[in-house]
């Protein structure tokens, strides 16, 4: 195969997310026009009289059929209205993404840490079948899957700022006395570092790791479980054999041939890491005070503002069809069995 | 049957980490039946004088912002957690199954149906995806169950489908056809019941997963609501006091729910060991 073949591959994994879309957006439509009740009494509010209502419902179209409805819904979409969020009065597209920075700062760091972590200890394990490293990757392992991360989150402010008093408290993105940096990238950390003022930077970072480093010890365990298993497999396979033969040194062994054969594997496994991320995420955000999206929609759920619950679901599906879209073109890049050289 | 025996005696002898999650599993059980009557407080029972009290002889998981002891509160919420995941589980299992079953043994319009629907539940972040249902049908406990079985619904749905695909024209299925059993028939009672083993391990790896998902929904606010007990509720009620540093509030409760979830995880590893010798990892 030659990179035109690698082409077409990834424009037909971009086709195949076409269907997701569409699912996700019938479902979303489903549970907006599934409330209990009258749907205009909710998206009114509380404070709303019959007259109000009735503007509401004129207004969202509800007083049309189903398929009106729903034509109504696409084309709003299309034009990235998401509605207007009772509760903060302000449209809920701009809220989520005023919003979703502070999350994907988040998220990106967590991935980091609990990559640095798993790829190196699922080797380990691997190479070491049987030893103290196995034993200990088990153990992370099983103890990943089974801490609920609330609870992670919780045992780790108390520890690191109640006990040992090292954590700043835990309340947001950046401590008050801070002024949050110029906004280039809206990721405090990197906007800090851009600005040059490594003071703010290491307060954003302070505040950042202890929600990374919790969210990251809930995602390690597949990750690690599969190094483990793909590097395992890969290692027992003939080609490994032959090279060891050959008298290739250790290293080029483990890491050329065989590390990069076992990637493909973790990659999948991605893919259902982004989606235990992303929903923990939600409960993270609250345990930290994080100014994302997941603090937003729990705010949102609590006062019953429907607008706001359903837009953060759709946006956070379309963010996870595009992860997973990522994570496909990045396996047809990396796989060596699709002729990258040629 | 004494030979199924012999390999249970041995997986536990070999194993005793299945044997511990074996003697915890008994435990949770016993909690979830006769824990309301053998607690040594009423869990409601709210008492002033008595509020924020670390654990002590007298109560061993200390008191809480009411004064209510936090141990009893922990062991009645057994009962509410584990009968939420169970039915949860239990409605995941019984519609995933058979949709998966009827996909993989009619093929063709079936098969393409089951597998769209799974795709678009799997499409969502699946945390994301209940807390989107809980809020459209309403904010309530019978919600939380079925938010959280039909996010479990694909698991099963493709678990049974590839088990009755690789059975569908096997020899002893075709051997019944041959005798004259209907098409309905062959599934139900031939194919089906050979599917249930690797379907169980999945429900015991999926139980632990169902605790958790429910507890975080109740965490966030939903369902379960003040002052019933339950773990995720009490975890959410303490995690205000942890930075004063009254830690036991959050914290036993939090333990009580990583440790059914742990009990549930090593028990469908040990059930995966017993059922399928050739997936021990």
């Amino acid at each position: 195969m030659d990179g035109n073949d690698k082409l077409k591959m990834i424009l037909g994994r971009l086709l195949q997310a076409i269907p997701s879309i569409i699912g996700i957006v019938i479902v979303t439509f489903v549970l907006t026009r599934a409330l209990p009740g009258d749907p205009a009494v909710y998206f009114a509010g509380p404070a709303a009289d019959e007259k109000s209502i009735q503007e509401i419902r004129v207004s969202l179209g509800l007083d049309k059929s189903w398929p009106e409805q729903f034509w109504i819904y696409i084309t709003d979409l299309a034009t990235g209205n998401l509605g207007v969020s009772v509760s903060t009065g302000l449209p809920v597209a701009e809220e989520l993404t005023r919003r979703l920075p502070a999350s994907l700062e988040l998220t990106f760091l967590a991935l980091l840490f609990s990559l640095a972590v798993a790829l190196p200890l699922g080797v380990a394990a691997a190479t070491r079948p049987n030893t103290w490293v196995d034993q200990l990757c088990r153990v992370v392992v099983t103890a990943g899957v089974s801490l609920p991360v609330f609870f992670t989150g919780l045992f780790m402010v108390y520890l690191f700022y109640y006990i040992l008093g090292v954590a700043p408290p835990p309340l947001g993105r950046l401590d008050i006395i801070f002024l949050s940096p110029p906004p280039i990238t809206n990721f405090y950390t990197i906007d800090a570092l851009l600005d040059g003022d490594f003071e703010t930077f290491g307060a954003a970072l302070a505040q950042l790791i202890l929600p990374a480093i919790t969210l990251g010890i809930f995602t390690l365990a597949p990750l690690a479980r599969m190094t483990r298993a793909a590097m395992l497999q890969v290692l027992s396979s003939d080609f490994i054999r032959t090279a060891r033969a050959s008298g290739l040194r250790r290293s080029t062994v483990l890491y050329v041939y065989a590390f990069r054969n076992a990637l493909l594997p973790i990659l999948t496994t991605l893919g259902m890491v982004f989606s235990f991320m992303l929903g923990s995420n939600v409960l993270v955000e609250k345990v930290f005070a994080w100014p994302g999206i997941g603090s937003f929609a729990i705010e949102a759920l609590i006062v019953s503002d429907y607008a706001a619950v359903q837009g953060f679901v759709l946006a956070m599906a379309i963010l996870y069809v595009l992860l997973n879209l990522t994570i496909d073109i990045a396996y047809t890049l990396i796989d060596p069995r699709v002729g990258l050289d040629g | 049957m004494r030979e199924f025996l012999k390999h249970l005696k041995y997986i536990l002898t070999e194993n005793p980490v299945t044997l511990f999650a074996g003697a915890l599993f008994v435990l949770l059980v016993l909690a979830a039946l006769f824990g309301p009557f053998l607690v040594p407080y009423d869990p409601m029972q709210s008492n002033s004088a008595l509020s924020l009290k670390p654990p002590s002889l007298d109560h061993w998981f200390g008191t809480d912002q009411l004064g209510r002891d936090v141990f009893s509160r922990i062991i009645v919420a057994t009962r509410l957690d584990l009968a939420i995941a169970v039915s949860a589980v239990a409605i995941s299992f019984v519609i995933g199954s058979l949709l998966g079953s009827l996909a993989g043994f009619y093929g063709g319009w079936a098969d393409r149906l089951v597998g769209r629907m799974t795709d678009t539940i799997m499409a969502f972040p699946l945390f994301v995806l209940a807390m989107g249902i809980v809020a459209a049908m309403g904010n309530t406990v019978e919600n939380i169950v079925y938010a959280t079985a039909i996010i479990n619904l694909p698991f099963y749905a493709r678990v049974s489908r590839t088990e009755v695909n690789i059975r569908r024209s096997a020899d002893f299925v075709l051997a019944a056809r041959l005798a004259g059993n209907s098409s309905l028939r062959l599934l139900a009672m031939h194919i089906y019941p050979n599917t249930l083993p690797p379907l169980m391990v999945q429900v015991s790896l999926n139980m632990g997963w169902a605790i958790l998902n429910a507890a975080g929904l109740s965490f966030i606010g939903l369902g379960v609501r003040p002052p019933t007990a339950e773990w995720g509720i009490m975890v959410a009620e303490g995690a205000g006091f942890i930075v004063s540093g009254e830690w036991w509030l959050a914290l036993f409760p939090g333990a009580a729910l990583m440790l059914a979830v742990f009990t549930f995880n090593l028990l469908g590893d040990g059930l995966r060991d017993l059922i399928d010798p050739r997936r021990r990892t």
